[in-house]
């Protein structure tokens, strides 16, 4: 029971109170760029949800059985790095001969995870924060469910914008800041969730 | 273009934040405070430079094919360096930048210029470009760090500039104001270049 308690805090810290990107600030090239529409948000966030998950075991498991044992904590930056970028090429190559309508659906966000700051972020955060390996691996999946989240309602709006008259120096990338802002100061309201 | 232009075109014209809009994650979280962003836009600056330096070196004897794994291995190593240094010397600053400092090997403006300049041109102009980029970089920073320490908290650097009388507007250092002066700061961008 205490267990599932844990679980249940980490995805709402990991959701909400500390959104990856309205808070954390993690992942905006993606926010930003795959946006525009709604079904390339929704691709673009199940491709982070999966790659996250994977990463955040991956690195914990690097971390834990192979950095610290040999004393090489200082290589942790290269090492996640390179663990993400090959798994990522990994991910791409296993889904392409595997499942090809999956790949159509998914295969062009593959490539830009990679750059993604969300997904080095929380393999760090998890290393930083002292989880356990399954308190990790929920972690990584909880914060890809944030990211979705506000990257499909972001999407949402800004198919409803792109109807609204607006000045012609904030179209595009300002008023997408703009209106990101506007979801920051809603999501502050989480702020004082505390459980 | 002579090497005086290829070093101030960072500065305005190829803004690597409001032109180009790249590596937003690190220009938002760091910025609520200009000491922040000094820092944050040093750090990168000299990861800018020496990764420009040891590619445009290199950059014969790199196979196409692997050509961004090698870049992000450079890169890593020299964040790594950046990471060590700035906790000996810089612990205040580097407890600020926290997350941010690991997270400058995926900031696309190094990887950027790393493929679209170093990877093209001899070492004198490399070294230009990333000393240019970087105090480019760094001025954005400075820019919305400024605007949102002197809003959000009444100060510049830490010393008071605005009278006792003035009521700080908390939000502007919090999350959504980031997003609120990008947005701002871009639209009032593209009203000049529109003119």
């Amino acid at each position: 029971m205490e267990f599932i308690g844990k679980i249940f805090a980490l995805a709402v810290a990991a959701i909400f109170v500390q959104n990856f990107v309205l808070m954390r600030f993690l992942g905006l090239c993606p926010y930003i760029g795959v946006s525009k529409k709604l079904d390339s948000a929704l691709g673009m966030g199940m491709a982070v949800i999966f790659v996250m998950t994977m990463a955040s075991s991956f690195t914990w498991l690097i971390q834990t059985h192979l950095l610290v044992p040999l004393k090489l904590e200082f290589l942790q930056t290269i090492a996640f790095i390179l663990t993400i970028a090959s798994l990522v090429q990994l991910v791409e190559m296993i889904i392409q001969k595997t499942a090809p309508a999956l790949y159509k659906a998914l295969g062009v966000f593959l490539p830009l995870i990679t750059t993604n700051c969300a997904v080095l972020g929380v393999a760090i955060l998890n290393i930083n924060d002292e989880l356990s390996f399954i308190e990790s691996v929920f972690n990584g999946f909880f914060a890809g469910v944030g990211f979705t989240l506000v990257l499909l309602l972001m999407a949402g709006i800004r198919e409803r914008l792109e109807k609204a008259e607006i000045p012609p120096s904030m179209k595009g990338m300002p008023i997408a800041m703009i209106v990101a802002g506007c979801m920051a100061l809603a999501f502050l309201g989480f702020s004082g969730l505390k459980i | 273009m002579n090497l005086f232009q290829e070093f101030t075109k960072g500065f305005v014209k190829e803004n690597p934040v409001f032109i180009m809009a790249l590596g937003l994650c690190p220009t938002l979280a760091v910025t609520s405070s200009v000491e922040n962003a000094i820092g944050m836009g040093l750090a990168a600056t000299f990861v800018l430079v020496f990764s420009n330096m040891i590619i445009s070196l290199i950059k014969n004897l790199i196979p196409a094919k692997i050509r961004i794994p090698a870049y992000i291995v450079v890169i890593a190593s020299f964040v790594t360096i950046v990471d060590m240094v700035m906790h000996a010397y810089f612990p205040a600053v580097h407890k600020n930048l926290g997350l941010f400092i690991p997270l400058i090997v995926v900031n696309c403006i190094i990887l950027g210029r790393a493929e679209a300049f170093a990877s093209k041109n001899n070492l004198t102009r490399s070294l230009v470009d990333g000393f240019g980029m970087g105090f480019g970089f760094t001025l954005a920073l400075v820019v919305i760090g400024g605007i949102r320490e002197v809003l959000g908290a009444g100060q510049f650097l830490g010393f008071n500039v605005l009278p006792e009388t003035y009521k700080p507007m908390l939000v502007a250092i919090l999350a959504p104001g980031a997003f609120l002066v990008m947005g701002l700061l871009m639209g009032l961008m593209n009203l000049k270049k529109n003119k």
